[in-house]
């Protein structure tokens, strides 16, 4: 019998293993190799006398230093530009997923399926989109000057609000569903109790609503944030030379000036900043506690 | 609000509430008097407009026609956070981010009452919960869940507690002990209670008077002895326990008593326990109260021959017989064990007898199934 038991907990006790396997190997060839090999090229120094692209390694720790220092202005932009677009993203969608969560009816599947639906185009083809939108040709320019809300020689293109405008429209699903995932988990029923229990209906968002939406906001803040981060698409394609992030230098610095060792380092400080304030943040909410 | 709960106590009288869903009626023309202290149990199968009531006496929902007071104060058209009234939730509905104080907390601080430490304790302590104060509600079980959703209610002291099904999603002993506290916490707190279920035991174990609602109606109402032995209807008959009921046609009267043939049988029939205003009538009895005999026993007061036992089963305290009789109607007799009855089995012919003041008469309009077996459905 006891035999019989401990095979059928060995069999079980494998099986987890089988099934992660292909998902480790993956991950494996495919983060943890080129961690490795990024981690590598960011302490080498050029081969004196050698080809453009030609790098020794030397264990220069020191290009983290000159790297932060050639780039300190990207990297504050980097991180500013993410938390106004998350805010933002925020603000419109707690809206939209709190109508969808409870005031939508029948609706409620058509309206998550026009959430996903900007899915279906390009990413690089909506934020060309907003090139258009935002340009001397769009409605919004027109309109704004017409309401004399700005002046007849400004524009909105190439500019950092173009940049975290675009950022806020390309993130917002990824904003949008947990916050709704976590309304919609939420029982009426506690809604109608705080009712009962001489809470109006503001009082009953702050006091309820609010905090059992929590996970939501935590997990679509963080879905917003880090890709916006690292972003370097809208400020490729909506910005101008004083709006560059991050992602832009690592993109210029890789693939324009072949310098691989600056933007190895760049990479990994960036990783390491996001995972530090991802952390923090995570601490600070406590939203464990809640699920 | 904080006078809300001050200056309009006394009776809750609803009047002439109709609520319609689309072109379903769950309330039909309600009117309804709940005396202040009092143990009101609103009781009936799922879908009789039980929940509704309440929920618009909570403010949940509007009535589409007629008024609810509060002693003199109309509250018809108050928002919930404005009337003096707090529920008890089905599923008790507690804030799962707060702690078991906060959430006992809540309301007191709503209303922006001064020492809600000392009540928030003494209402735990009340529920017998004084050390949970720090929980989260996911840390307790079914049973101490519940207790503090009452707190929650209570500790506010509304002119009106409701409850709706409370105890439902308790286990049976725990449900029994809940429903022995809950009557001495309305005694102790003197607040007046409300309570909706589909439970006809629970009712009558709890409240001081019950309403008996059936499709959006009140079929009657009183204190639970009245309507168990006295039901007005088929329905109470039958929903609140068990009844044998049989047609049957009023052959003669003489002086306070009437003489029923039922199926060629003559059984007695005292005047005013007859509820019927023809000729034609349905008699009922509750089977506790018949004696099984076999059929060559001499019989005082009422009795029906030529009975058949088709089956028979044993509960411990009582052995219930199914008895055929000859027009084919199955009657159920219930007999305490204390060996006053002769061993019987299926197949045994017997009589059944009963005292006449047992017999009731109902309308002999009404479906004799009405409201039976509704308890097994739900």
């Amino acid at each position: 019998m006891a035999t019989r038991a401990s095979t059928f907990s060995g069999k079980k006790g494998r099986l987890p293993y089988l099934l992660l396997a292909p998902g480790l190997l993956w991950l494996f060839t495919f983060f943890v190799l080129p961690i490795i090999n990024l981690a590598g090229t960011s302490t080498q120094t050029p081969v004196i006398g050698g080809d453009t692209g030609q790098y020794v390694q030397t264990f220069r720790f020191a290009n983290y230093i000159d790297a932060f220092n050639a780039s300190r202005e990207q990297f504050a932009r980097s991180f500013i530009y993410a938390t106004l677009a998350t805010l933002l993203a925020l603000a419109i969608s707690y809206p939209l997923a709190y109508a969808i969560a409870f005031r939508s009816g029948k609706y409620k599947n058509l309206l998550l399926v026009l959430v996903i639906a900007p899915f279906f185009t390009s990413f690089l083809l909506r934020t060309v989109a907003w090139k258009q939108i935002l340009g001397e040709s769009g409605f919004v320019v027109p309109t704004l000057r017409a309401l004399h809300i700005i002046g007849p020689n400004t524009t909105l293109t190439a500019s950092a609000l173009a940049v975290v405008t675009g950022m806020t429209y390309n993130f917002l699903p990824f904003m949008t569903l947990p916050l709704y995932a976590s309304l919609e988990r939420i029982d009426p029923r506690t809604l109608e109790a705080s009712n009962d229990l001489y809470a109006n209906a503001f009082t009953t968002f702050r006091k309820v609503t609010f905090p059992l939406s929590m996970p939501g906001v935590v997990a679509g803040t963080l879905l917003t944030f880090i890709p916006a981060a690292g972003d370097y698409v809208n400020a490729a394609i909506l910005g101008n030379p004083n709006t560059t992030m991050l992602g832009n230098v690592i993109d210029s610095r890789f693939f324009r000036i072949v310098d691989y060792p600056t933007a190895a380092a760049l990479s990994f400080m960036l990783m390491a900043a996001i995972l530090i304030l991802v952390t923090l943040y995570i601490r600070k909410s406590g939203t464990d506690e809640l699920v | 609000m904080a006078d809300a709960s001050t200056s309009s106590h006394g009776d809750l009288i609803l009047t002439r509430i109709t609520k319609t869903f689309g072109d379903f009626t769950a309330v039909d023309d309600l009117s309804l008097t709940i005396p202040e202290g009092s143990f009101f149990a609103l009781l009936g199968p799922s879908g009789c407009g039980k929940t509704t009531t309440l929920r618009m006496i909570a403010g949940l929902e509007e009535p589409t026609v007629g008024s609810i007071f509060i002693g003199n104060t109309d509250i018809t058209t108050k928002k919930p956070y404005q009337r003096p009234v707090n529920t008890v939730f089905q599923n008790y509905a507690l804030f799962p981010h707060l702690s078991i104080f906060e959430n006992v907390a809540f309301g007191l601080r709503r209303r922006g009452i001064k020492d809600v430490k000392e009540q928030v304790e003494k209402v735990l302590k009340l529920v017998e919960l004084p050390h949970f104060a720090d929980r989260k509600p996911t840390q307790l079980s079914g049973g101490q869940q519940q207790r503090i959703a009452l707190a929650r209610a209570i500790v506010n002291r509304p002119a009106l507690l409701l409850l709706d099904e409370p105890l439902g999603a308790l286990d049976l002993k725990l449900r029994r002990q809940m429903q022995i506290e809950l009557k001495w916490i309305q005694t102790e707190v003197g607040l007046t209670f409300v309570h909706v279920t589909h439970d006809q035991e629970e009712a009558m174990t709890m409240a001081d008077t019950i309403a008996v609602m059936n499709e959006g109606r009140i079929e009657q109402m009183g204190s639970p002895a009245e309507l168990y032995e006295s039901p007005a209807t088929a329905f109470v008959a039958n929903f609140l326990g068990q009844s044998n009921l049989i047609r049957g046609v009023v052959s003669s009267s003489d002086g306070d008593s009437q003489v029923v043939t039922v199926h060629g049988q003559k059984i007695s029939l005292l005047k005013e326990r007859n509820k019927s205003e023809s000729s034609s009538v349905v008699v009922g009895i509750r089977p506790e109260k018949i004696r099984i005999d076999l059929p060559d026993v001499e019989t005082k007061g009422n009795a029906l021959t030529g009975g058949i036992v088709s089956d028979v089963s044993f509960v411990g305290v009582s052995t219930q017989y199914v008895v055929e009789m000859p027009w084919k109607q199955d009657l159920m007799v219930f007999e305490q064990n204390d060996g006053g009855t002769p061993t019987l089995r299926p197949g045994d012919p017997v009589s059944l007898s009963w005292n006449v003041p047992f017999t009731f008469g109902l309308d002999g309009s009404q479906d004799v199934n009405a409201g039976a077996e509704t308890d097994e459905i739900d």
